[in-house]
């Protein structure tokens, strides 16, 4: 869990969780064992950049060039702090 | 087929494999039916991969690759491959028994996303009883394996009158196990598991007991390891909402290619499943007679049907409510609100009552084996 979430940190996806487009629901889903979690249009905008090696401030600059104007750097540390509490991320550990 | 009152149609997001009814266990509570020995007819090879096909564009994503014992099916590896390709999450439900290293590691090849391993009892003896053989030795060594291949591991034990009192030795072993998920599954009462319920039903002491252990390594483990406990829904006052409601989200293809909207369906009398042999799964779920039949609530009897809580729980388990009240369209009588839920708990009290020591001289534990299974074939 992060208490305050460090621009710096990099998350990955958790290795029980798998990412996908799925065409039928049209939308991002989250697999995992027996389960599978919907993932909002901006949900799925945000997890779909987590690739263990972009840290949260370059994720968030990225998705300020992918939707300007937009204000969105509360929402995205509040979604990436409620998947960690979720168990959907890890940080990379720094070599 | 659209009918204004009821909401739209779902998708089969999860379709579960039953490949074979073969399986080297004999587990006194195998939610296979009765007379699994009938069906010895399996869909070959190129009918699963139809199956796959077909419900991946119906919307499956979840499969569960079950039995019987999956492991049983050679072409297991094709079916692993063929199912990543369409872009499932692969679930192998198994007992542990037939795998070997390199079949973990060529079905992780092949692109399997988890497996899970079921464990009759945390002790050999115990264990080995209720599976009639001897595998605890091996399944311990394959859960070792999966973890070692870095599979999610989902470890699961059906908890019963004869392992519940176990439950802390059960736990201390799948941490040991270093499993990602426990499900600690009361036995539900149909098939095999009906026919020696006096053997299984835990009394209502055990349960509490239990319970709180379950609870407070739920708690020790938080964020490590998640236990899933689920209760005896005999000792409920309100149904499980039982498969989310008939052809809601799941789909069960039986060994010989029977279509069923949950994977004990098959004992409700009147109703004929349709076979992927004959028929598209599009047709199946959204045109058949028998998945629409429990669709929606325009079925329900009271007190049901004026219920507010029927969307909640869609009445509970048809089969439940058909074995218990001999009407599949009653309301589950786990329900207080159903007239039949008295007579319900008079049988657990008196089920509970009698001790097991008397239960097992009343009559022995009948095996899930073939020879047990010709009986009920009719
Ligand atoms: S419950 Fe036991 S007997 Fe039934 S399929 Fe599973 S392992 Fe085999
Ligand atoms: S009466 Fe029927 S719908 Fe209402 S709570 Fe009981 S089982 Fe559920």
């Amino acid at each position: 869990m992060t208490d305050a979430l460090s621009p710096t940190l990099i998350p990955r996806i958790a290795p029980l969780y798998r990412l996908q487009w799925e065409e039928a629901q049209a939308c991002h889903v989250l697999l995992y064992p027996e389960g599978m979690v919907k993932l909002g249009g901006s949900a799925g905008e945000i997890m779909k950049r987590i690739d263990g090696k972009t840290s949260v401030a370059a994720l968030i600059e990225d998705l300020k060039s992918a939707f300007p104007g937009v204000p969105l750097d509360d929402d995205v540390k509040t979604f990436i702090e409620t998947a960690y509490t979720q168990g959907w991320l890890r940080n990379v550990e720094p070599k | 087929m659209s009918n204004p009152s009821n909401p739209p149609l779902g998708k089969p997001l999860w379709l579960l494999a039953e490949l074979t009814y073969r399986c080297p266990l004999q587990c006194p509570y195998c939610s296979n039916p009765l007379d699994f020995a009938r069906y010895k007819d399996e869909l070959d090879t190129d009918g699963w991969l139809r199956v796959l096909r077909e419900a991946r564009k119906m919307g499956a994503a979840q499969l569960g690759f079950s039995g019987g014992e999956p492991l049983v099916r050679q072409d297991l590896e094709i079916l692993i491959a063929e199912s990543r390709k369409l872009g499932y999450y692969s679930n192998l439900i198994t007992s542990g028994v037939g795998m070997d290293e390199s079949r973990i590691a060529t079905f992780k090849d092949a692109g399997l996303d988890h497996i899970q391993v079921s464990f009759q009892a945390s002790n050999e003896e115990l264990n080995n009883y209720l599976g009639g053989t001897d595998s605890f030795q091996h399944k311990v060594e394959m859960a070792r394996l999966v973890k070692k291949y870095d599979y999610p591991m989902v470890l699961n034990i059906v908890i019963h009158r004869q392992n519940i009192d176990q439950i802390e030795d059960i736990i201390k072993m799948t941490i040991d196990l270093n499993a990602d998920y426990v499900e600690l599954a009361s036995t539900q009462y149909y098939g095999w598991s009906k026919l020696n319920e006096a053997h299984l039903l835990p009394t209502r002491e055990q349960l509490a007991r239990a319970e709180a252990i379950a609870h407070d390594y739920q708690v020790r483990m938080k964020g490590r390891m998640k236990i899933l406990y689920v209760v005896p829904d005999y000792y409920e006052t309100r149904p499980k909402a039982c498969m989310n409601g008939w052809g809601s989200v799941f789909l069960t293809i039986a060994p010989d290619g029977s279509a069923l909207p949950c994977h004990a369906a098959r004992q409700l009398p009147g109703l004929s499943f349709p076979n992927v042999r004959d028929h598209s799964i599009e047709w199946i779920w959204n045109e058949s007679p028998t998945f629409n039949h429990f669709r929606g609530d325009a079925w329900m009897k009271e007190p049901c049907r004026s219920c507010p809580e029927k969307t909640k729980d869609f009445g509970g388990c048809r089969c439940q409510a058909y074995m218990l009240t001999g009407d599949a369209a009653n309301a589950d009588p786990v329900c207080d609100k159903s007239p039949h839920h008295a007579e319900l708990v008079a049988m657990v009290d008196r089920l509970t009552s009698t001790p097991l020591a008397t239960a097992i001289a009343d009559r022995p534990l009948v095996f899930r084996n073939t020879r047990n299974s010709k009986e009920h074939v009719t």
